[in-house]
């Protein structure tokens, strides 16, 4: 109840299709039961291919989102190329362990798509940097219990991009609507090799 | 029981502040200003913890009027807004965090454009149409959700700011003096002359 990951609420999911990838995030920002705010994003964009979704403490989800478009904004720079889903993975992961006894209490998810193969990648973490590499999907938020489910049940291997966008649409918004701290609509992101395609979901408004 | 309320409309923001200075459950002062005026076009008010709320808000005020100083140009209300959270961030982890509530308004210097941030103690940031903290929460949001549109006029924000003060007076325990009430336009930051001495019977 008082755990500062279950403060603000919210829930995020990504997942792996035929050559894409798929990220979703609610909208919700509130202060236990109250709803403060229905326009607050958690998935960001770091590059082309290259997404991250953020849930826990709010104020986090900020602090580590800025401090992540700081690190990749550096990186482009002193690589003079974009960062690669597998190197922001691991850049997440050391970063978060920096922190080992006075964590960012958040637990980020990692979707892309390799620049050079164009191989799918998703990856989550735990609050202090623990890399959880999944070939199917990874949840993240107060509604992951409500997400595992709806995933284990909607979700099969090699889903094309139109299919893939209706899996974790559906995944995310019938586990949202058993969680009283996530919801308000919902952002899904579906990235192919040449398209990214970002998608505003209504949902339950209650 | 400090009110803070906020609220944006077509060419404005409206920041309301209850004039009650409180210590436990004594009254100390009943004239006190909870807002504190940035630049030009921004607004900020401020509830919390006692000595904190004053010294961080004249700190957030100094540091942007060195700003508007040195560069001869204002920050943005959303500049400044990401501003203030980067303080407050930091002073969350730190030995002594300020344990201070914010509201901040105002409108773009070029775009003219309305905008109020809502910010808690643990810094997290929500830009929004209207905004209230502490019990005041409870009562107003409510009465926004039904009665707010992004396209109100000045006059017909400040009838929606009574209707919160009312339900307020109705339903607090403890009297909190009236409020200080602020429009932030694109000419300045204006004085509103509001009524505190109307009586609300209870329901």
């Amino acid at each position: 109840m008082s755990s500062p990951f279950s403060i603000n609420g919210g829930a995020c999911v990504a997942m792996v299709g035929k050559d894409c990838v798929a990220i979703a995030c609610d909208l919700r920002l509130g202060l236990q039961a109250l709803t403060v705010s229905n326009n607050f994003p958690k998935v960001f964009q770091y590059g082309e291919h290259v997404f991250l979704g953020l849930t826990g403490l709010a104020t986090d989800v900020a602090t580590v989102s800025d401090l992540f478009r700081y690190k990749v904004n550096m990186y482009r720079l002193r690589e003079e190329r974009a960062i690669a889903p597998r190197t922001f993975a691991n850049l997440v992961s050391s970063s978060l362990y920096e922190r080992r006894f006075g964590p960012y209490f958040v637990s980020p998810v990692v979707a892309g798509l390799d620049p050079k193969t164009g191989e799918p990648f998703i990856c989550g973490f735990d609050s202090i940097g623990c890399i959880d590499f999944a070939k199917d999907f990874i949840v993240s938020g107060t509604a992951s219990d409500q997400l595992f489910g709806m995933c284990e049940s909607l979700w099969e291997p090699n889903l094309p991009a139109e299919d893939l966008f209706e899996t974790i649409s559906q995944a995310l918004l019938n586990a949202v609507d058993r969680d009283a701290l996530s919801g308000w609509g919902a952002h899904v992101y579906i990235i192919e090799k040449d398209k990214v395609t970002k998608r505003l979901l209504k949902g339950r408004q209650d | 029981m400090e009110v803070l309320l906020g609220i944006t409309g077509k060419d404005f923001t409206l920041i309301a502040a209850s004039k009650a200075a409180m210590r436990g459950a004594t009254v100390l002062k009943a004239s006190d200003d909870k807002t504190r005026h940035l630049n030009k076009h921004t607004l900020m008010a401020f509830s919390g913890e006692a000595g904190d709320t004053v010294q961080f808000a004249e700190y957030i005020q100094a540091n942007a009027q060195l700003y508007s100083m040195r560069n001869e140009t204002d920050l943005s209300p959303s500049a400044l807004a990401n501003f203030v959270r980067g303080e407050l961030a930091s002073s969350l982890r730190s030995r002594k965090p300020y344990n201070v509530n914010l509201l901040l308004g105002g409108v773009d210097p070029i775009t003219h454009k309305p905008s109020l941030y809502w910010l808690d103690y643990l810094a997290s940031l929500a830009s929004l149409p209207y905004a209230a903290h502490g019990y005041a929460q409870y009562y107003c949001l409510s009465i926004l959700d039904k009665h707010h549109h992004p396209d109100i006029t000045l006059h017909q924000g400040i009838k929606i700011l009574n209707m919160c003060t009312d339900e307020l007076k109705r339903r607090l325990p403890i009297d909190f003096k009236g409020m200080t009430v602020k429009a932030v336009t694109k000419d300045g930051i204006i004085d509103i002359e509001f009524d505190d001495d109307k009586v609300v019977k209870s329901a």
